[in-house]
């Protein structure tokens, strides 16, 4: 890895400089922070706490894709691979190992981060659209391989996965009590993905993004960067998925499916790619939709092509960054 | 019969012939896929949803309208096609000034509502087409059984993709292609009319994905998954192969669907996986792809 003090001092202006905000939050995207948080902290006596800690697993999930497509550049059309393997080993840990819930989501976690280290590996070699066909391949490699590994169980996936007790103390028996522990994963991962994109290192990703070869010739092995950049992307992927197989009780194919990589790539496009709230906005839209468009069936894929189509078209900013070009802030 | 390295000769051709078959239809997908990429700059995602409304379009037409096989090979085509030609100039063509990825997204969220829609009108399950008469039976070469219409589908893929190489490498209109490729707005100085190449470009990538799709109708069920299972596949054969060239994917196609077919015989539990595992590999040592340019 290159180098870091000497990529302040050269090159980029450091991140305090040009945002005088609170912890490197803007005023806007302060306020912002500020609603998001009296939503959680108010939202399980509003709306029923499964639900919403359904939403927080898929938001988690959308901003560690975000990570990438937003502040790399990079479309990873197989991040299913991630968000599911994670839900398999927290369930087979928490299950079969018998392990604490808070355990056998970082068992799940680091497995979604060394797979994403091999995956990275090989995808990082190609750029735009073969590394998206890339990362969809090599999805789709482990797709097949959980079909086939005996302890996903095939078709019928990791079922009655236990919740057991945080650090052996608290029972998460109650959906309410789940719903805290879940909510701040939430939290940790979002705060954790700003810390990235705010430090010296996250300003690297950004220069990626926007020109590579002028930050190569700047001196930064930029591969580094990008295959850093994928495993964390893809740890917190796995440990959305972690969390949504603990909540859910069950890890099931559809999890690992291109067509859950799809929904995220869905997400985050409505939400805003590249905007720190984007993701959290979109993934509350979308697992909304299919909530109440559940018993339609096959038209939800239908509905979901549209939405892709019209975002596309016409709405490439999405709905946070619509909003925020609105009122001439960054959100 | 004779022992192949410990395998029953019959149950070798006969996988190796499924594998033939396979990659009949890899090729002419990453063809068309590659022949769209070289002038759109764009990848189709929607490819995999146009090769299945080409087997739907064959069986509508023998269902409906009564008009047999060899009236689909020739008219499914055409009318998948100008569906193609009207995507283009609707949608996709909006999309040039921008990021590729884009491209991606739009053709990726027209095919999930293609699929859909599919699913919503014929249900999952799949529906059957005949071997037209003409082709059934099976000929016998003494080593195996050779069903004839698998026979016709390899020969009819070589043909189509050979043909399609001899349009963009013998002919003036595929020097125009090839040079538009290179540096489109001065081909447009000279005169010759880009953006309506574009178009038919697309139509006519379409079109071949249409026709495996009619070529396909036969041997697999007619469901609206077919093409998307099928396209991830191809997704890794044109990364293996490298976008740059037209007879590189034709090899790499055809190339892939025997080593699955000989995989399929050796060690069966690595089938589904093994291309993605050669992708890996590709990558590792050639990451431009073996036919493809850096």
């Amino acid at each position: 890895m290159a180098d870091t003090t000497a990529i302040t001092a050269n090159s980029i202006p450091a991140p305090a400089a040009e945002d005088h905000g609170i912890w490197g939050f803007s005023r806007a995207q302060f306020g912002a922070l500020g609603v998001m948080l009296v939503i959680l902290a108010v939202g399980p006596f509003l709306l029923y706490p499964v639900f919403l800690m359904k939403l927080l697993c898929f938001a988690l999930f959308a901003c560690a894709f975000n990570l990438l497509i937003g502040y790399v550049g990079l479309l990873s059309f197989g991040h299913a691979a991630y968000f599911g393997m994670g839900g398999y080993l927290a369930g087979h840990a928490a299950k079969v190992w018998g392990l604490t819930p808070e355990l056998a989501i970082i068992t799940g976690g680091a497995t979604a981060a060394v797979l994403g280290a091999v995956a990275g590996w090989v995808a990082i070699r190609r750029q735009g659209i073969y590394f998206a066909m890339i990362t969809l391949a090599l999805a789709q490699m482990i797709y097949f391989l959980c079909v086939q590994l005996p302890f996903t169980g095939g078709e019928d996936g990791i079922q009655a996965i236990p919740r057991g007790t945080l650090l052996g103390i608290v029972p998460l028996d109650r959906d309410l009590t789940l719903y805290w522990v879940v909510a701040g994963i939430f939290l940790l991962g979002f705060l954790m993905i700003h810390r990235i994109i705010h430090s010296p290192y996250g300003m690297v990703l950004k220069s990626i993004r926007e020109n590579e070869p002028r930050a190569i010739s700047l001196g930064y092995r930029t591969d580094d960067y990008k295959l850093l950049a994928f495993i964390l992307s893809a740890c917190l992927a796995g440990v959305a998925g972690a969390t949504k197989s603990i909540v859910f009780g069950i890890a099931t194919l559809t999890d690992v499916h291109w067509s859950m990589s799809g929904e995220v790539v869905l997400m985050t496009l409505v939400g805003g790619l590249g905007t720190v709230f984007g993701p959290v906005v979109g993934a509350a839209v979308i697992v909304t939709m299919q909530n109440y468009l559940a018993e339609l069936g096959a038209w939800v894929t239908v509905i979901q092509g549209v939405i892709f189509v019209i975002c596309v078209l016409a709405f490439r900013r999405g709905i946070v960054g619509e909003i925020g070009n609105w009122l001439k802030v960054k959100l | 019969m004779d022992d192949i390295f410990g395998i029953p000769a019959p149950l070798l051709f006969g996988q190796l012939l499924l594998g033939l078959i396979n990659g009949a239809f890899y090729a002419m997908m990453s063809l068309g896929l590659a022949v769209i990429f070289g002038l759109l700059n764009i990848i189709n995602f929607t490819h995999g949803a146009q090769f299945m409304m080409g087997a739907f379009a064959a069986w509508m037409l023998l269902e409906w309208a009564g008009l047999n096989y060899w009236w689909a090979l020739v008219l499914v085509p055409i009318i998948i096609g100008f569906t193609g030609v009207v995507l283009e100039r609707l949608m996709i063509s909006r999309l040039y000034k921008l990021d590729h990825l884009y491209g991606l997204l739009l053709t990726f969220g027209l095919g999930l509502i293609i699929e859909g829609v599919f699913r919503n009108q014929f249900g999952s399950s799949g529906l059957p087409y005949r071997i037209p008469a003409e082709l059934q039976g099976a000929w016998d070469l003494g080593f195996m059984f050779l069903p004839i219409y698998r026979g016709w589908v390899v020969i009819a893929a070589l043909v189509l993709c050979l043909a399609t190489w001899l349009i963009i490498e013998k002919t003036r209109l595929g020097a125009y292609l090839r040079a538009a490729t290179e540096n489109a707005p001065l081909v447009q100085a000279f005169g010759v009319n880009v953006p309506r190449m574009v178009t038919l470009t697309y139509g006519f990538g379409v079109a071949l994905a249409a026709i495996g799709g009619v070529l396909a109708a036969p041997i697999y069920s007619v469901n609206p998954q077919m093409g998307t299972n099928l396209i991830i596949v191809v997704f890794a054969v044109v990364v293996i192969g490298g976008m740059g060239s037209i007879l590189g994917s034709i090899i790499t196609g055809f190339g892939l669907g025997i080593v699955e077919g000989l995989t399929k015989v050796f060690y069966p539990e690595a089938s589904a996986t093994v291309i993605f595992v050669i992708m890996a590999i590709v990558l590792l040592a050639r990451p431009a792809g073996l036919f493809g340019r850096a």
